[in-house]
């Protein structure tokens, strides 16, 4: 269900990593728990995450979640769609629901993420 | 754009008539103005609407009908303790000698305020077991932030200035991790044991030399007692830092608990919650604060002081150099401290056990009725305390309609929704608090309105996911308030209505 090609942390985060850059979101499954996502609180372009540690707060009609960084790295670039248009994490949350890009500081971290079968199996536990 | 709709209305403004209505705003004495500045003063009368008093009072009590309030219905709104507000409560308040007294009035003539306030504080200390209590935050938030504001001030006046983490469970209100934050300092969270309780060892491994605090609800938000608080409390202080008691939950342990005789070092009290005066309205509220011998000398100043000749006044400026200096105007809020000294003296320390009693007898039937009923889940079976969780997890797979459906449905019964999605460790969750005024018939007709409702969501899903049916306004577009907030009134262009001369 979930795409095959990206890697997950066990908070709900996916990551697309291409090259040294590396693009973040959250899943279909978090988006689903949230509920509807009113509000994206991002880092600025140039600010460093690091790895599961927060990098911004999601906010929905439910509660407010903090967002895990899956990968350490500087941002370089932020979705400045969801500012207008937060329910994007909802209807797209793979797509046009990314948050933000990170230019990869540890290529090694990759291997500590789950992969789609087992960020699979988490959920389903759920 | 006004509110529209058979019971619902236009504004005060929009039915204003020019030259309508009986009193006008008094012209000030000739002179008065004088030596205001010319570009402070208004060049128009300010825009007033003019109505006459039956129209007035039609317009507020058709809108004070539209609300789900203590005083129309039960409001089982869990972590609240939504209970009856005692009308003898509204009688102390208004009181003209309380009511009218100037907030700079001279202490000789505010001493039958400083008298209550100060018995208010002794009642308070023993009902805590602390040893002093500061009645001036305005929420219990705003408590919070005192409380932690004392924490910080204590550790820097021994010089331990490493000292950035607050330890929070996952449970705990969201207001506890904003505490930390808006007092400077860093949230670390807690992971719940399996029991619902605080699991030990994680929290043992978290404490460190860098821990200022731990904040702990207790009982928790799931309404269970923290059994562990013994040995949790001396672990927290083992390695230097202080314990907070959120007193959130008070309603669960008055007389039979005393936080400060636990070890805890500071609490603070929600006198909406615990001590019934009103939530409503958005304050002013009261959220004093009980600390022990440790914080005592940060307590925000001033405090009452009382004299050995009986007499009583406020501290004068600078003279406890320690405190942590004002957090809010004049005293506290109090009308609303009066109100909460009026139900301390109407029950006595025997009611208050009593009322304590009382809550947790009646949240355990409802938690019985609802458990025996086999269609919600419970995920903490047993004994609670004053409130408990139920949870739509079941229901939901089953037909679909979700917790926040039912909330909406129970709106059609007469009923005000429990909270929901509250505390978030637990799927779909209810949070149910009945208190100990609503009667054993109400709590039988919220439970039969529960069980059907979840009848209801087997045979016709559809009628509880578009509730509720009968309610003023429908179903509300809650992301779209939340996306685009329309928080203003505006009056239609070339609709500005002058006050008349």
């Amino acid at each position: 269900m979930v795409p095959a090609d990206l890697r997950y942390t066990k908070d709900h985060e996916w990551v697309r990593v291409d090259g040294d850059t590396a693009t973040i979101g959250v899943t279909d499954f978090a988006a689903n728990q949230l509920g509807d996502v009113v509000f994206v609180d991002l880092p600025s372009v140039g600010k460093s995450v690091d790895q599961f540690a927060t990098f911004g707060v999601v906010e929905s009609v439910k509660a407010v979640s903090d967002l895990y960084a899956p990968l350490s790295g500087e941002v370089v670039e932020v979705n400045g769609d969801l500012g207008g248009a937060p329910e994007l994490v909802n209807s797209d949350p793979f797509g046009g629901g990314w948050m933000i890009r990170v230019r990869v500081s540890d290529a090694a971290q990759v291997d500590g993420l789950l992969d789609a079968a087992a960020y699979e199996r988490l959920t389903s536990e759920a | 754009m006004s509110a529209s709709g058979p019971r619902l209305q236009p504004t005060l403004f929009e039915l204003s008539k020019p030259g309508r209505g009986g009193d006008k705003i008094p012209h000030a004495p000739k002179g008065a103005l004088d030596r205001l500045p010319a570009e402070h003063r208004r060049a128009h009368p300010p825009g007033l609407p003019e109505l006459n008093e039956p129209d007035v009072v039609r317009h507020y009590v058709n809108l004070s009908q539209l609300n789900h309030a203590v005083d129309t219905g039960f409001y089982p709104l869990g972590s609240c303790t939504m209970k009856w507000n005692p009308k003898v409560n509204e009688w102390a308040a208004r009181l003209p000698g309380f009511a009218q007294l100037h907030p700079m009035a001279p202490d000789d003539v505010a001493q039958g305020t400083l008298q209550l306030l100060w018995e208010l504080e002794q009642m308070l200390i023993e009902i805590s077991g602390m040893r002093a209590v500061t009645l001036q935050p305005a929420a219990g938030a705003h408590g919070e932030l005192t409380g932690v504001l004392m924490i910080r001030a204590y550790h820097e006046a021994r010089g331990d200035t490493g000292r950035t983490d607050v330890l929070v469970p996952d449970s705990a209100h969201g207001t506890n991790p904003a505490t930390a934050t808006m007092a400077g300092l860093r949230t670390v969270s807690i992971k719940a044991a399996a029991d619902g309780g605080i699991d030990l060892d994680a929290f043992r491994a978290a404490l460190s030399p860098t821990t200022a605090a731990v904040m702990i609800t207790n009982p928790s938000t799931m309404g269970l007692f923290e059994s562990r608080v013994g040995e949790l409390i001396e672990a927290v202080h083992a390695v230097g830092a202080l314990a907070y008691m959120d007193g959130a939950n008070l309603n669960a342990i008055l007389g039979r608990f005393k936080p400060g005789e636990a070890g805890f070092d500071v609490m603070h009290i929600n006198t909406h919650k615990t001590f019934s005066t009103p939530h409503g309205g958005g304050g002013p509220g009261a959220g004093p604060v009980a600390v022990g011998d440790k914080l005592a000398p940060y307590l925000p100043a001033p405090r009452v002081v009382r004299e050995a000749d009986g007499s009583f006044r406020l501290e004068r400026v600078g003279e406890r150099p320690t405190s942590i200096g004002r957090m809010r105007s004049f005293v506290g809020s109090t009308g609303v401290l009066v109100r909460a000294y009026a139900y301390l003296r109407t029950h006595g320390a025997s009611g208050l056990a009593e009322i304590t009693d009382d809550a947790v007898l009646a949240a355990n039937y409802l938690k019985s009725l609802l458990a025996a009923s086999g269609v919600y889940d419970i995920p903490f079976p047993g004994v609670c305390k004053h409130e408990f969780i139920a949870s739509a997890t079941s229901i939901k797979k089953q037909t679909g309609v979700r917790t926040l459906d039912i909330a909406k449905r129970l709106l059609d019964h007469g009923f005000h929704a429990p909270t929901v999605y509250f505390p978030l460790t637990v799927d779909e969750a209810m949070l149910i608090e009945p208190t100990e005024t609503e009667s054993i018939e109400t709590l039988d007709a919220f439970a039969n309105a529960l069980v059907e409702i979840a009848r209801e969501a087997a045979t016709d899903p559809e009628t509880i996911k578009t509730a509720p049916h009968t309610a003023a306004v429908r179903r509300l577009d809650e992301a779209g308030a939340a996306r685009n907030p329309n928080l203003r009134w505006r009056p239609a262009v070339g609709d500005w209505t002058p006050c008349p001369d």
